[in-house]
């Protein structure tokens, strides 16, 4: 039965734009010819790492959603192992909640694409973002 | 033992009055946090990148579990420093 997956993985910022299309062609090459299928693909770009990765302070971000067998994501990670461009991955199984989430994101990203000008606020965190904030400051100082 | 009435304070004493803390998970119905959006999840972090004990942010056990999953991840995809002292 094909579960849901979601993997995400930075490649050295070294690589040239096409590198970076070849590294990416090749998991999801590899995603789909063993019996996976890709749902959702997104590309971050170059991003500044929080702290530095094999002395390297950014890298290039690919997310990748796939429906595949269980047993496939142990071969994709060692994929990712062998293979030196990439600094960091991270794969993880989506339960229905996830992907709940996830179709609400890619709606919001392709409103928010197609209608850039549009005041669209940013989906999930803003619901949140009147709660009244807690200064947390007064009990922070009685730790130190 | 001090007679607690012949004390008499300056200003009343004021007592600082409890804002009745909720979990804002249950309350925005937010079922899944995305450990991929580091700036939701820096309202749970103090400036040290530390995670906030649920004391201070009134979330409740199983979202506190699930931001503290989330933050780990993100953390290891070094889109939220492990320790850092200038966060916000």
């Amino acid at each position: 039965m094909l579960k849901q997956y979601e993997t995400v993985f930075i490649a050295t910022p070294v690589l040239s734009d096409a590198q970076m299309k070849e590294a990416v062609a090749k998991y999801t090459g590899f995603i789909t010819s063993n019996g996976g299928e890709i749902v959702y693909e997104e590309d971050w770009g170059l991003k500044q790492l929080a702290y530095p990765i094999q002395h390297k302070t950014s890298g290039f971000y690919y997310l990748i959603e796939f429906k595949a067998d269980p047993e496939f994501v142990a071969n994709l990670e060692i994929q990712y192992k062998r293979d030196e461009r990439i600094l960091r991955f991270l794969t993880v199984a989506l339960d229905k909640d996830a992907i709940a989430y996830a179709e609400h994101r890619r709606e919001m990203k392709a409103a928010k694409k197609n209608a850039p000008e549009a005041p669209v606020e940013e989906p999930k965190a803003e619901e949140v973002e009147d709660v009244t904030e807690y200064d947390v400051e007064p009990v922070d100082s009685k730790e130190e | 033992m001090a007679q607690n009435d012949n004390v008499r304070y300056l200003n009343p004493p004021t007592v600082e009055v409890r804002k009745k803390k909720y979990c804002r998970f249950k309350k925005a119905g937010i079922k899944y946090v995305d450990y991929k959006d580091p700036e939701f999840l820096k309202k749970f972090l103090n400036e040290q990148g530390k995670i906030l004990p649920r004391r201070i942010t009134g979330t409740s056990l199983k979202f506190q579990r699930k931001v503290a999953q989330a933050v780990k991840r993100a953390r290891s995809l070094a889109l939220l420093p492990y320790v850092t002292d200038l966060l916000k």
